[in-house]
């Protein structure tokens, strides 16, 4: 009897990961557990999800069953939203720990963060604050940053905020802020060309401005959302990062504009409250796969971005 | 949560952090100075924004993790009451599905809920439910596996509890009232006034609420600390002499409380 050669262990272990699934030029939505049947019932596997980490930071239950079902048909974001890492305390171990279990666990094609804190003490806000962009917070971030790569073994993405105020302390821009933090930490960037457009209307800037000094050539996934509308005090427009309803005209069109200029990189349509029946959110992704897929033609297979 | 250190700026002021918290959970406060509106605009529509998204989301995740208590009250009631409690207790930790373990506490000292009695303790067996949703995924004893252990090792055999078991104890109705109220539509209307001890556990992937009989909810205590099942059951039987052994063992094991048996084997 012939004897079957010995499986290398990084061979062996191989057959209980998920497949592979390459994330690169497809668009997808946020993974809501209420469109799970529909998703499963859905014939169309070009999709990928992402899923807010915290939601998966239980032992078991139907979130991981949930999660196990759907990563092993489609590429998977981890999007965390609250390591806090623009905070000037301490990053939370216990989190970060966390947060590398689920990566090992799920293999994400995508691991993002945000450029925002959420816990000052022992208090968590649940919302994503803003910091002063200057040389002391970027080297407190920087260090944050570092430590999540490092714990990770991987790249992480750091998504550009939407605010509201600006601290009259800051000695830069957001753009060069973050900038220096991909220069010192080799991170790449997740670009929210919602939090681009909300910001800029609520801070009387272009867009496209924003957008001309954002380092592009480092992202690696495009966020696009619906946001409402309210007034400031002085009665002015000011946009509220509401993800609960369609993309606006004017955030698709920078969108086009970015992937006509960058070519095809992973895009993600949230939508976090209100949400839509499954045949709504899926059309919006399906937008943005239109205009990946028209552009993707003057960009070659494996340049750029398309990398991923 | 880690230790509160490196908070503070080397200047030794309080860190923008420390500045832009201090008034997010309380409106009577005014605008932290560090923050401004762009090209000379006011800051307080603008930092009123982050108010409110705090405190809507927190008052969200409470009603996430209290959706039947919320059926009960009424929507604006339940928000009003989340409202004084998420300013009161933030969350301590970033896991929303660990928030709210004190709301119970919370609801039985809350004057205008001083006439729902029993509500905080509905409140407890929600807590327990997530709890129970979200614990270990473990194969749970099967309900003949007691039938494989000698009859007289039995009274030595000790039980290992499943991740998920959680018992709510009340003076009230309260399982029946949870059950009545946990979907949507219209309750029927609750006949029952006695008191009800509540069981929750997830044998797979489905969380099950059931009420325990007369001595189970000790029983079944003193299982899950450790005691064996002649201990468990004499605790049982002289706080309820209608104690029934063999019925609560099978209605524990079929709502799958447990994970092994050990019992020492006869020399």
């Amino acid at each position: 009897m012939k004897r079957l050669p010995m499986r290398s262990t990084a061979q062996a272990s191989a057959v209980f990961r998920f497949p592979a699934h390459s994330i690169a030029g497809r668009a997808g939505t946020s993974l809501k557990h209420e469109h799970l049947q529909a998703i499963v019932a859905d014939e169309k596997r070009d999709l990928f999800f992402e899923v807010h980490a915290e939601n998966y930071m239980g032992a078991g239950g139907p979130p991981h069953a949930a999660l196990n079902r759907i990563r092993h048909d489609y590429p998977v974001s981890l999007h965390g939203v609250c390591m806090s890492i623009g905070g000037p305390q301490s990053l939370d171990k216990t989190h970060l720990g966390r947060f590398k279990a689920l990566v090992d666990r799920y293999e994400p094609a995508l691991v993002s963060e945000h450029l925002a804190w959420s816990t000052h003490g022992t208090a968590y806000f649940n919302d994503l604050l803003p910091l002063p962009y200057t040389a002391e917070t970027l080297a407190r971030v920087a260090d944050h940053i570092d430590q999540v790569q490092e714990a990770l073994g991987r790249q992480l993405l750091l998504e550009n905020p939407s605010t509201y105020l600006i601290f009259p302390e800051s000695t830069m821009s957001e753009t060069l802020f973050i900038a220096e933090l991909v220069r010192r930490t080799g991170c790449g960037l997740l670009l929210d060309i919602n939090n681009v457009f909300v910001s800029a209307t609520n801070h009387g800037f272009a867009a496209l401005a924003y957008l001309a000094d954002f380092p592009l050539e480092h992202v690696s996934e495009i966020h696009l959302a619906g946001h409402t509308e309210q007034a400031d005090d002085e009665g002015d427009l000011l946009l509220i990062d509401s993800h609960d309803r369609p993309v606006t005209d004017a955030v698709w069109k920078l969108f086009d504009t970015v992937i006509g200029q960058y070519g095809p990189i992973p895009t993600l349509v949230e939508w976090d409250s209100d949400l839509p029946d499954w045949p709504l959110l899926k059309a919006e992704a399906d937008a943005a796969q239109a205009i990946i897929d028209r552009h993707a033609q003057g960009f070659m297979p494996g340049k750029a971005h398309a990398a991923r | 949560m880690p230790p509160v250190e490196g908070r503070e700026g080397d200047s030794g002021e309080p860190s923008y952090a420390a500045v832009f918290a201090g008034a997010l959970l309380d409106p009577d406060l005014a605008t932290p100075a560090a923050v401004a509106g762009p090209k000379s605009k006011a800051a307080g529509k603008r930092y009123d924004i982050y108010r409110n998204n705090v405190t809507v989301s927190l008052i969200n995740a409470v009603a996430a993790v209290f959706p039947t208590t919320q059926r009960i009250t009424g929507g604006d009631f339940f928000r009003a009451m989340a409202r004084f409690y998420v300013r009161a207790t933030p969350p301590t930790s970033p896991l929303l599905f660990e928030y709210g373990r004190d709301f119970p506490n919370f609801i039985e000292q809350y004057e205008y809920a001083q006439s729902v009695p029993w509500l905080a303790d509905v409140a407890r067996i929600e807590r327990a439910w997530l709890d129970a949703y979200h614990a270990a995924d473990i194969q749970p004893l099967m309900p003949h596996a007691l039938a494989s252990i000698p009859s007289e090792r039995l009274v030595d055999t000790i039980l290992k509890p499943h991740p998920a078991a959680r018992i709510v104890r009340s003076r009230f109705p309260a399982v029946t009232i949870f059950t009545a109220n946990r979907s949507d539509g219209s309750a029927s209307r609750v006949e029952v006034v006695e008191a009800e001890d509540a069981l929750l556990t997830r044998p797979a992937l489905d969380v099950e609420a059931r009420r325990l009989p007369p001595g189970g909810a000790i029983f079944v205590t003193r299982l899950i600390a450790g005691d064996s099942l002649g201990t468990a059951a004499s605790a049982a039987l002289s706080d309820s002499p209608s104690f029934d052994l063999a019925a609560n063992i099978g209605g524990l094991l079929e709502a799958g409380a447990f994970t092994t048996a050990l019992y020492r084997e006869s020399q």
